[in-house]
């Protein structure tokens, strides 16, 4: 462990009357795999959003590889190098995998003269070893709307890993994939995290998933912090258990 | 480039450069056809490429004819005497003059119109969704109105260049010559474009660009850039204009905003946008069919184009481009089965 | 410069100046407070961003204009004055009509693509509506001159044109009508529930193909409803329609969708600045005035959403 790379503390959001996000004090590893779990309404997805610039915070701070990102936008903050793919995927539907990926080159790496270069044979070669690493490979040359909403997923994910970003937030990596290749996501997952050494922080609903992958989980529930710690202790945890059996 | 390729691409290029002797009586509508491939393929970088469908480009093309003439006058004379004068003084520029006129009057104009699309996209580009077109057929207007009431540049009178000094056919080849030029240059830049990163990155702010931002891509720098790109070329073929003109005036030739400034979007929107050649295509169709049928509409040629607006934006958006790309997708090195593929 | 300059003096010097410029603003905003409110509408309701809205007022105008001007009601007795207040309603049903029309044939086609499709078809739809004025009535500027009195205060530097007055009245009371109808009609609450949510409005039974066309006739009929009031006291064009266009785009960026309100507070602060603009630069600025007031907006809007973190949908 090298120390934190996303360190929340005291994040509050509030939507109208409803306090989506409560006083939430979190971090996330460099290098690790860090995930975040908790019933649906609990504030995970308004975290996200807060932390990747979506929508202004009512107070706290956030900050990103020691920098206060929790001012700005969108843009800049993906610019920084840290990345998050979509609940519902978004790809470019009317390329091919291809060119999607090769969309994705990271252009907070580029100056303006390669900007204006076309993709090299080494980006080819790397686009189409991503695509081979999630398993797309065959229908790199089909247009990226034609794919399945999982297969989209997975480009999704491989346009992330293409961006060579410094940490990854995925919402609900699995959801909507078949039940089959999830254990193959997870792999990829892990395989991105070692060998790339992509920071990932995972939103995820599968429990089987999250303790098979994460080294620190955190769990939100009404919008506050429940509970942290290593997948065992987050597995026995009472308040844990209470809070997605809907006890209180 | 394939040896086919090249053939084809040598032989419309010397049909080019041949063609105002092969029809030499119609040396002018063939340079307003390279003004309309101009203007048509300049128009396609940010409403094809980009997604971004600007109403005003018109405002490069005025606005390109007075840096123009202003350029093209200061060289010789006082601006606001020789406005004032309005034609009544007796004015001359040597050979010399006139032609550092249009070199640095057609360069200026390029300059000039470019840093008014950074600012004015600057504005207009910061905000999603219509405000560009909008913003951009407002500034257009605007313009229009600002020239007229303006006293140095002539006003509502409008304002008059030099002629040539030669002889006239000489000139009719020039002006040809030089649209062919930019129109050739224009072909070629915007190709070389569209392949390079960051052409692929502007069709990604086409195809989402929530997306786009959220990968990093530095989206309004991109959309900026490309729209003064398009600028420097339209503001070029002004400025051409302006020589061919020799007098105009703001609202109906400068700032037209109904003519010209429709023209290409139409041209675009025939001949299928976001791609290469749709543009030029639908430029040659669009300039043709009108210059064949303008006069039989007897009055009714605007609101025909209104319709035709209507009519190829609800049914025929994609263009023959379009509709070749979904009838032949192989044609296009697209895909439709995931068979193994060289 | 100096005549700017000595314009702006003269602001200072008769403070009474202000007064009547603002006065005279917003009569004015009110009408465009009325053809912002109409887009807004169709905005919110069907995501139409109708570039042809300013056409519709112009539209409206000559429908009153020609109603006057050909004599008909003169010659059943009436007087000019009452054939013009009577030219409103004429107004509001024939391009109720009119919208009705350009639903069917275009709109209809054009509800639920994305952005430019409905921005380019009615850009198109607004260069066929102001071409055939120009064919039917000429390019010159029309108005119906009235026989109304003056009011006159503080020793005659305000004037208020009685005819403005009822103008203004017949503006409020349109607006007044048309929140009434929202709030209480079926119609209205089938409105708004579409602009809501169209596909649970749909599953709900409520035919939404039906409330898009009643929306934008609707739309057309408070369009030129405004148009009959600019002729009874302002002056019409066939080509002046893309101007009340941007207004009514600068009033709706300004204020927000759905927010009526905000909306009448826009369109009068539009008009008064479009007043000021006018004393200070001269009468012949009125489109570049407007466009200024836009780009101005944005510039707001933009440093408003840098703090919000987000882009403007």
């Amino acid at each position: 462990m090298t120390g934190a790379i996303i360190e929340v503390s005291g994040v509050s959001k509030s939507f109208g009357g409803v306090r989506a996000n409560a006083d939430i004090s979190m971090s996330v590893e460099k290098g690790g795999i860090t995930g975040l779990i908790g019933p649906n309404g609990s504030g995970k997805t308004t975290l996200f959003n807060s932390i990747v610039g979506y929508h202004p915070i009512d107070s706290g701070s956030i900050r990103f590889a020691n920098r206060e990102i929790s001012g700005m936008a969108v843009p800049e903050i993906a610019r920084l190098g840290l990345l998050r793919t979509f609940q519902q995927t978004r790809i470019y539907g009317a390329m091919n995998c291809v060119e999607n990926m090769l969309v994705s080159l990271p252009h907070r790496k580029m100056s303006i003269r390669d900007a204006f270069r076309r993709n090299s044979t080494e980006d080819r070669e790397r686009a189409e070893t991503l695509l081979e690493f999630v398993g797309l490979y065959r229908k790199r040359l089909l247009r990226a709307g034609s794919l399945s909403f999982g297969q989209q997923k997975l480009l999704e994910f491989a346009m992330a890993l293409m961006n060579e970003p410094e940490a990854l937030l995925l919402d609900e990596p699995t959801a909507g994939i078949n039940p089959t290749l999830i254990n193959g996501l997870i792999d990829r997952l892990r395989l991105a995290n070692a060998e790339f050494g992509i920071t990932l922080f995972i939103i995820e609903h599968n429990m089987r998933v999250i303790m098979n992958m994460a080294d620190t989980i955190y769990c939100l529930a009404h919008g506050r912090m429940l509970a942290s710690g290593a997948p065992e202790e987050i597995q026995h945890d009472q308040r844990v258990v209470n809070a997605y059996l809907g006890a209180h | 480039m394939t040896m086919r390729r090249l053939v084809f691409y040598g032989a419309l290029l010397a049909l080019s450069l041949a063609a105002p002797f092969l029809f030499p009586a119609f040396k002018t509508q063939l340079a307003t056809l390279w003004l309309m491939i101009i203007v048509a393929l300049s128009w396609d970088m940010t409403g094809g490429q980009m997604g971004y469908n600007s109403l005003g480009n018109i405002f490069f093309y005025g606005t390109g004819m007075y840096v123009a003439a202003v350029i093209t006058i200061a060289i010789a004379h006082d601006v606001g005497e020789y406005t004032a004068a309005s034609g009544g003084g007796i004015y001359t520029w040597t050979w010399g003059q006139y032609f550092a006129g249009l070199v640095i009057g057609t360069l200026g104009a390029g300059f000039f119109c470019a840093v008014c699309a950074a600012v004015i996209g600057w504005i207009t580009f910061g905000l999603r969704g219509p405000y560009f077109a909008i913003g951009t057929l407002g500034v257009a207007i605007a313009a229009g109105e600002l020239v007229s009431n303006w006293d140095w540049v002539g006003g509502g009178q409008g304002i008059t260049m030099p002629n040539y000094p030669g002889d006239f056919e000489r000139f009719k080849l020039l002006i040809y010559y030089l649209f062919a030029a930019l129109g050739i240059t224009l072909f070629v830049f915007v190709s070389w474009l569209y392949s390079t990163r960051f052409g692929a990155a502007i069709n990604a702010i086409r195809d989402d660009e929530e997306k786009a931002e959220a990968m990093g891509i530095h989206t309004l720098r991109y959309k900026m850039v490309t729209w003064a790109m398009a600028a420097v070329f339209v503001g070029a073929a002004g400025a051409v204009s302006a020589f061919q003109l020799i007098h105009f005036e703001p609202l109906e030739t400068a700032y037209q905003t109904i003519n010209l400034g429709i023209f290409m979007v139409v041209c675009v929107l025939l001949g299928g946008k976001g791609t290469l050649w749709g543009p030029v295509i639908g430029a040659v169709m669009f300039h043709a069919f009108k210059e064949v049928t303008w006069s039989y509409f007897l009055g009714w040629q605007w609101i025909a184009l209104g319709a035709l607006i209507v009519v190829v934006v609800v049914y025929f958006q994609d263009g023959l481009m379009g509709y070749l790309r979904q009838r032949r997708p192989d044609w296009f090195g697209m895909r439709v089965d995931a068979g193994e593929t060289p | 410069m100096d005549q700017i300059l000595f314009n702006i003096g003269l602001l200072f010097q008769f403070p009474l100046v202000n007064l009547k410029i603002v006065i005279d603003g917003l009569m004015i905003g009110a009408i465009f407070a009325l053809a912002a409110y109409g887009l807004a509408l169709v905005w919110g309701v069907m995501n139409v961003k109708n570039l042809a809205q300013g056409d519709f007022v112009i539209a409206g105008g000559y429908t009153s204009w020609f109603l006057v001007r050909t004599g008909w009601l003169q010659g059943l007795g009436l007087s000019d004055n009452a054939a013009a207040l009577i030219g409103v309603p004429v107004a509001i049903a024939v391009m109720a009509g009119i919208g009705w029309i350009c639903y069917r044939l275009v709109i209809t086609r054009v509800v639920e693509r994305d952005l430019f499709t409905s921005l380019l078809a009615t850009f198109g739809l607004a260069i066929m509506m102001a071409q055939i004025m120009n064919l039917l009535f000429g390019s010159d500027t029309q108005s119906l001159k009235l026989e109304y009195d003056t009011l006159y205060f503080a020793d005659g530097l305000i004037d208020v044109p009685i005819a403005k007055l009822i103008g203004v009245c017949m503006a409020a009371g349109l607006a007044v009508a048309v929140i009434l109808f929202m709030k209480n009609s079926r119609m209205g609450q089938a409105i708004r529930a579409t602009s809501q949510d169209s596909r649970a409005a749909r599953v709900l039974g409520i035919d939404t193909e039906r409330v898009y066309a009643f929306t934008f006739s609707l739309n057309a009929a408070i369009c030129g409803a405004a148009g009959a009031i600019i002729v009874m006291v302002w002056v019409i064009q066939p080509f002046y329609g893309i101007t009340y266009s941007i207004r009514a785009f600068v009033i709706v960026t300004a204020a927000g969708l759905g927010n009526l309100p905000g909306v009448i507070a826009a369109g009068l602060g539009i008009g008064a600045a479009e007043q000021y603009g006018s004393h200070v630069f001269g009468i012949g600025y009125q489109q570049a005035i407007a466009v200024l007031l836009l780009l101005l907006v944005l510039v707001w809007k933009l440093a408003r959403q840098r703090r919000q973190r987000r882009v403007l949908e």
